[in-house]
């Protein structure tokens, strides 16, 4: 291990406090995924990634993350800020005019760590394997991570995704699904149910695993797991549960922190939960 | 310049959701469909009505065009809702194939619009939709510039027969416009008769051309105001009616200048009646992350770049 389970909950813990910073900031941005996706974040970039800070398009002896619900967008910013690769300040200009921080993540303006637009849904699974194809043709062992929301499922390019990768053997892939049962307009269960998502990938043909995206240790073993079952001819699926608002009370569980803001009082008590680890931006 | 005031601002997308409401009521046939964006789409009072008309398709909109045209197999009037972006780009082929060439009577109902989104930045802000809605042959393509126009709109679409494409945003403008008004597709709105140049504007664009017209007023500039809320079919008569006065025009809209409205009035005018003709539309670039506002301004949308258009274009009338 790079660092103790105790250091990467305090980075997590900064980084959590810059999401509801950021979108305090600028009264607007998706909070609520963010804060549930963000013991994974800090677990992929500061212990499982085998990453560069010093940015290149192509990654080439690298592994490689593509971010499919793109909204949650504060919670990636923050992570590659702490991990080297653009200052934190930054973080201070998400979402306004001008900013590399795009209120979904692009390429358009050369932000370090980007290498796809993603905000549109259901187009990350697709975009990881073509570049999980590239790697392959070009000799390149690197492991290729995704991410997407569990809401996301119900595009369809996903299971047009999912049917491609098994078959082709795209095995040095591992997509993790935020499984938070929340999306905009409820529950998953009651907007559009998933039902049993691991029978589903499974019978595609995907090699699936189950863990708690809320818990540090689980989700480190989790993804140092995942690795070691690459190159055995299957895709790797992550069913992670996490907590939509994760870390902060009020938010947590809830769909109504999709996407909305904390006021000036929300803030304060957000913030009273979260330790300031690594100094604000 | 006639005037025009206004007590309140709304934002067009509520327009929508109240005109959906009253064409639910007036007919039964008429239904609903949403992506996982009920409450962006303003879509609440006609689900708490008519909840058994109503379908949550979760996010998958190629499905949700796909169960529409089939809907009107069975004599329903299907609303689709969802962002522009996602209205259209995402399902285009959905589109074109099961609704426009197929002719099913499908209301594909689009908000969040143009720049004016915002924050959300350019993967949401969709300026390409109204071109590529235009040159679907038969599909009925309407932008209303404000709460009243847009209700009034929603709920004409429902008694005509045929694909419509209905566009309209998430930000609260002035509404000035007549809140009895009877919507006719394909008749434009004269705003103000003028003779000196001819603004069209559509969406959003009309409020900020009514500002423009006073500001040329006090510089001696008397412009006529079209408002073309039907993109397509276009009001060719009134266009050209206007233009024989003028000798000049300038479009205005939240779009491309690529394929946008703009490009509707030159195809006219190079036809029938070639005329100096400026843009004000955004050229050839994706949006980004800003408040409205600063979106409008950055991106050349605003009073102040119609006043500079109407400038430039007589000039080029009397050279
Ligand atoms: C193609 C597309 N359709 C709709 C949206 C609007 N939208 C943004 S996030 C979201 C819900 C996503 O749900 P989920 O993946 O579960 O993410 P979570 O709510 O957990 O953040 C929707 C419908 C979009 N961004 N893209």
């Amino acid at each position: 291990m790079k660092h103790t389970i105790k250091e990467l909950e305090d980075i997590a813990s900064q980084v959590r406090r810059d999401i509801v910073r950021m979108v305090h900031g600028c009264q607007s941005g998706h909070p609520g995924a963010s804060l549930g996706c963000t013991d994974f974040f800090t677990a992929l970039y500061f212990e499982v990634l085998n990453h560069k800070t010093d940015f290149t398009m192509e990654g080439a002896g690298e592994d490689l993350f593509f971010l499919s619900n793109g909204h949650i967008s504060p919670v990636w910013y923050s992570t590659l800020a702490h991990a080297g690769y653009f200052d934190k300040s930054e973080l201070a200009t998400f979402r306004k005019l001008g900013s590399r921080l795009q209120g979904h993540p692009t390429t358009h303006e050369h932000l370090p760590g980007i290498r796809i637009a993603s905000g549109s849904l259901g187009q990350g699974l697709s975009v990881a394997i073509g570049a999980a194809l590239a790697k392959k043709l070009n000799g390149d062992h690197s492991h290729i991570f995704a991410l997407l929301g569990d809401g996301e499922l119900q595009e369809g390019q996903n299971w047009e995704a999912a049917m491609f990768a098994p078959f082709n053997k795209v095995d040095h892939l591992i997509a993790s699904v935020d499984y938070n049962g929340q999306q905009i307009d409820g529950p998953t269960n009651k907007v559009l149910a998933l039902d049993d998502l691991q029978a589903k990938f499974e019978a595609f043909g995907w090699h699936v695993i189950n863990t708690d995206g809320n818990d540090m240790q689980a989700i480190v073993e989790g993804l140092h797991y995942a690795k070691t079952l690459t190159g055995k001819g299957k895709p790797i699926l992550n069913l992670m549960s996490t907590q939509m608002g994760a870390g902060v009370d009020y938010m947590v569980g809830s769909h109504k922190w999709h996407g909305t803001a904390p006021n000036d009082e929300q803030l304060a008590l957000a913030l009273a939960q979260l330790p300031e680890t690594l100094g604000d931006y | 310049m006639k005037k025009y005031t206004y007590t309140e601002k709304k934002d067009t997308r509520s327009g929508f959701g109240a005109g959906l409401h009253e064409a639910g009521k007036k007919n039964e046939n008429v239904v609903a469909l949403c992506a996982d964006l009920v409450g962006s789409l303003k879509m609440d009072a006609f689900i708490k009505d008519f909840p058994e008309r109503f379908t949550q398709v979760g996010i998958a909109e190629a499905n949700m065009i796909g169960i529409a045209a089939g809907m009107t197999i069975g004599g329903k009037i299907p609303f689709t809702g969802t962002f522009a972006n996602f209205s259209t780009g995402r399902v285009y082929d959905q589109i074109r194939q099961s609704v426009a060439y197929s002719n099913k009577n499908v209301k594909i109902c689009a908000s969040h619009a143009g720049l004016t989104l915002g924050e959300d930045g350019a993967t949401h802000q969709i300026l390409e939709d109204l071109g590529l809605m235009k040159m679907l042959p038969g599909m009925v393509v309407i932008n209303p510039c404000d709460y009243n126009q847009t209700k009034a709109a929603t709920m004409a679409i429902a008694e005509y027969e045929g694909p419509v494409y209905l566009r309209f945003g998430r930000p609260v403008i002035p509404v000035f416009t007549d809140p009895d008004q009877k919507f006719e597709i394909g008749k434009a709105w004269m705003v103000n008769e003028g003779t000196d140049v001819t603004i069209i504007a559509t969406g959003h664009m009309v409020w900020k051309a009514i500002e423009a017209g006073e500001k040329l007023a006090e510089l001696g500039i008397d412009a006529e105001i079209i408002n073309i809320h039907t993109i397509k079919p276009l009001d060719d008569e009134a266009i050209l009616t206007s233009v024989k006065k003028t000798g000049c025009v300038v479009t205005c809209e939240e779009h491309n200048k690529f394929g946008g409205l703009g490009e509707s009035v030159a195809r006219l005018l190079t036809t029938e009646l070639p005329t100096p003709q400026e843009f004000v539309a955004t050229n050839d670039t994706f949006g980004e992350s800003g408040t409205p506002d600063q979106l409008m301004s950055k991106y050349g949308l605003d009073a102040v770049n119609i006043v500079e258009a109407v400038q430039k274009v007589i000039g080029r009338k009397k050279a």
